[in-house]
């Protein structure tokens, strides 16, 4: 009653505002955001290829995938601007690379996969974790060393892993991890499993030699490795065109094919991440390079923009933000309402900021933290004095 | 004294282990190695005697120089009267690799000429034409890389053996090897264990120059989360080879250049050593001799004319380089009092210098002396041979340690 008594109220100011197409229809839209009727995109920019076909520009995505995107990307870009308030309060210490900016790398890849491919990356890994089934609470308890992170706090911001999701981490020192992806697709091949792996880099680590070597062996014995150049253009402070004389990375392979993808346009990694898992299972390795862009600077130390203007990074912000994309391809086919995303967004924000306290109240690792987990159980185990009749002390 | 049992079943099912055929070579699988009984075999690190050793076809040198041990008192005794089978240290090695492979399809090696060639040292002889070119791995000349490939197979699942055709050669995989392989298991809160051994020949040889006679031990040392261990006969070879390989902690595991082709009796029984005990070489009452390696040898020399002069020094092969056996050490040092280290690592920063450390905080009140260290001069190894000698303890210059250090404390003869 108070309903049909009201509604004349409210559809006054809507009849007023024509050009507003989309709340016409508030409560009837064409399709459900669980349908998973296909809808056809076509990616921002065509691949290009190095010695291999790159694959077609036209994406298949359903209406639940696009909404998984956005609500994955919207949760990554608020966990690290939280962790760049945390940093800056002191909560976070030592080295925090964010990743904002990037995420579409991190939710094509997921979509294009399942979790026994492995990942494998630096150190800017916070959202490859999530994606890769990580909670928020375990990255953030991670960040500020409490036991309820994912390496019970003993790593921090460079160290996440999750084995049981094939997340293989989280490495300090940049270019050692893909002779490790390598490695990892090694025994997949030896095991026979029909998984691949994805080694991530960058473009400061892309002139690293072991990446060379590595390529070379997964070329020779035609291991199920992806090399993946998430190239964000900045080495740190170095400009890609000051560090690496042919800053095609794609390419650099030489004898390995290669595929140069829009970064920024999630649907156009998950593409080239289906392409390239069919051709490393049956040729062996390939490179992808992303083309993405990070908007903090290297770390947060780091204020980002002595080695590049601020015109630029609010430029790339405006024109080709991932998460942008996405809402206005939401918004196009109309799976959900200008004030739906940003409701999403808000939740967002709010389980970000109920994680966080939660985390907090994780506690930090015990001392007798410092000692485990040096060796396997086994050996080590009980520290004993000099005599091995003293026990000195019994670790768990 | 810990004792490792090693209890094993019926006789392992040789599984077809040609996972992976070379699209290019083709190897028909052949046994090489003899049948062997499986059976339970308990096994005491102190029931070795050496005066089992012999060497083999050495010519006669001066016996200053001399690295390899005194020949056999019974000379008369038919060889195959006794127990067990003769063979020569790497042949002890590649019986152990062997047997592991056989017993565990994920354990694999890889190296530089490991596979068709056979092994620079012949330790992997043999092997790529019973279990194919995927588990004898012949790589490019890339250490980095593949110790850092070798580890991400050990993240996966996988046991690799690793060979550094030269020890030394495995200084451009510290970084692999420090930080990924000794550490992973620390920073990822124990998520992922690094089942790896890494293995290869290393220490002074004859004539190799600086670059080829490094000793990694003193390098390797502190990084935390790896184990280290030093073989020195053919019987601890494989016991210690066959632990290292079960065990789930990263293993360096080195050989020396010169002890290839030592020749001893093992047991036809399956045995597994303790990777963290030491071995009683010669008990003695006057004073303990601590050494590894090859310098076991100097140091046996030293003590047969130490004998003859009527001193009685106990030697301990420490074997477990990382961390120290200090119980054996320990017992040791309560009854002689007296201690003397003898190892090829360099003055500055070896094993030596870490064992002098730890065992003057243990046992600083059993010490009647201080410890006396003899290592090698802090010089690269030279080419020419008398240089080189040089360079090491020879077993005249034990004597004297020992010598001076009985009658420091006032207790010679």
């Amino acid at each position: 009653m108070a309903l049909t008594h009201r509604s004349p109220n409210l559809l006054k100011p809507l009849a007023t505002a024509a050009s507003l197409s989309v709340i016409t229809q508030p409560l009837r839209r064409p399709f459900s955001t669980d349908d998973t009727t296909p809808i056809t995109v076509e990616t921002s920019v065509p691949f290009t290829g190095h010695k291999c076909d790159p694959p077609s520009r036209t994406v298949e995505t359903t209406p639940k995938e696009l909404m998984t995107f956005f609500r994955d990307m919207a949760t990554m870009r608020r966990m690290e601007i939280a962790a760049d308030s945390l940093y800056k309060a002191k909560l976070i210490r030592g080295f925090c690379h964010l990743y904002d900016g990037q995420e579409a790398v991190a939710v094509g890849m997921e979509a294009a996969i399942t979790k026994k491919d492995c990942i494998i990356t630096a150190y800017r890994d916070h959202c490859l974790y999530l994606g890769r089934g990580g909670t928020l609470v375990e990255a953030f308890s991670e960040l500020m060393g409490r036991q309820a992170g994912c390496s019970k706090g003993k790593g921090g911001s460079m160290h996440f892993y999750k084995k049981d999701s094939g997340f293989y981490g989280g490495h300090g020192i940049v270019g050692a991890q893909v002779p490790l992806g390598c490695g990892l697709a090694f025994a997949q091949k030896y095991s026979k499993e029909e998984h691949v792996t994805f080694a991530l880099y960058g473009d400061g680590a892309a002139n690293q030699g072991q990446l060379f070597e590595a390529l070379n062996m997964a070329a020779l014995w035609d291991l199920p490795a992806i090399l993946v150049c998430e190239n964000n253009h900045y080495g740190m402070g170095t400009a890609e065109w000051r560090a690496a004389k042919s800053p095609a990375y794609y390419k650099r392979g030489d004898y390995v094919p290669g595929l140069k993808v829009d970064g920024m346009d999630a649907l156009a990694v998950k593409q080239a991440c289906k392409f390239a898992k069919e051709h490393a299972l049956k040729n062996g390795p390939i490179i992808l390079e992303m083309d993405t862009y990070r908007y903090h600077g290297h770390s947060m130390s780091d204020p980002g923009s002595t080695y590049r203007t601020r015109d630029e990074i609010t430029g790339v912000r405006q024109e080709r933000d991932p998460i942008e994309r996405i809402r206005k391809l939401v918004l196009s086919h109309e799976l959900a309402t200008e004030k739906e995303l940003k409701d999403m967004e808000k939740e967002i924000r709010k389980e970000v900021d109920e994680a966080i306290a939660k985390a907090k109240e994780s506690p930090m690792p015990d001392p007798s933290e410092l000692f485990t987990n040096v060796y396997v159980k086994g050996f080590g185990v009980e520290a004993f004095g000099a005599d091995r009749k003293e026990v000195r002390a019994a670790l768990p | 004294m810990a004792v490792v049992f090693q209890a094993i079943g019926a006789d392992t099912a040789l599984s077809s282990t040609n996972l992976f055929v070379s699209k290019r070579t083709h190897f028909s699988y052949r046994q090489s190695l003899p049948e062997r009984k499986t059976s339970v075999c308990a096994v005491r690190s102190n029931g070795i005697s050496f005066s089992g050793l012999n060497s083999r076809g050495r010519k006669a040198e001066p016996l200053i120089t001399n690295a390899v041990a005194t020949k056999a008192e019974s000379p008369t005794a038919s060889a195959a009267s006794k127990p067990g089978h003769e063979l020569l240290l790497y042949e002890a090695l590649r019986e152990g690799l062997d047997e592991e492979m056989e017993r565990d399809p994920t354990v694999w090696v890889l190296g530089e000429d490991v596979g068709h060639y056979g092994g620079s040292y012949k330790v992997t002889k043999g092997l790529a034409e019973k279990y194919g070119d995927l588990r004898v791995l012949d790589t490019p000349i890339c250490e980095n890389s593949f110790t850092g490939m070798a580890i991400g197979a050990a993240m996966n699942g996988l046991r690799p053996i690793i060979e550094g055709m030269n020890m030394g050669f495995l200084l451009l995989a510290f970084n692999q090897i420090s930080n990924n392989c000794g550490m992973l298991h620390y920073t990822s809160g124990g998520q992922f264990t690094i089942p790896v051994v890494i293995r290869g020949p290393g220490g002074v040889g004859r004539h190799l120059g600086p670059e080829h006679s490094q000793r990694l031990e003193s390098y390797f040392q502190s990084i935390p989360g790896i184990q280290m261990v030093a073989c020195s006969t053919p019987y601890n070879a494989k016991g210690l080879m066959k632990a290292a390989i079960r065990s789930k902690n990263p293993v360096i595991f080195f050989e020396h250049v010169l002890l290839y082709n030592i020749k001893e009796r093992i047991p036809d029984e399956e045995y597994v050593l303790n990777l963290e005990e030491a071995e009683m070489v010669r008990p003695g009452e006057q004073v303990t001799i601590l050494t590894y390696s090859r310098m076991r040898y100097h140091v046996m020399q030293a003590a047969q004319t130490l004998v003859n002069k009527g001193y009685d020094p106990e030697v301990i092969d420490i074997r477990s380089l990382k961390p120290f056996d200090l119980y054996t050490i320990g017992n040791s040092v309560k009854k002689t009092h007296k201690v003397l280290i003898v190892e090829e690592c360099m003055q500055t920063g070896g094993i030596g210098a870490s064992l002098m450390a730890a065992i003057d905080e243990n046992f600083h009140d059993y010490l009647d002396a201080r410890i006396v260290c003899l290592s090698s001069q802090n010089v690269p190894t030279p080419y020419p041979g008398k240089l080189e000698e040089q360079t090491l303890v020879q077993p005249p210059k034990i004597v004297t340690a020992v010598e001076q250090l009985c009658a420091s404390t006032g207790s010679c003869q």
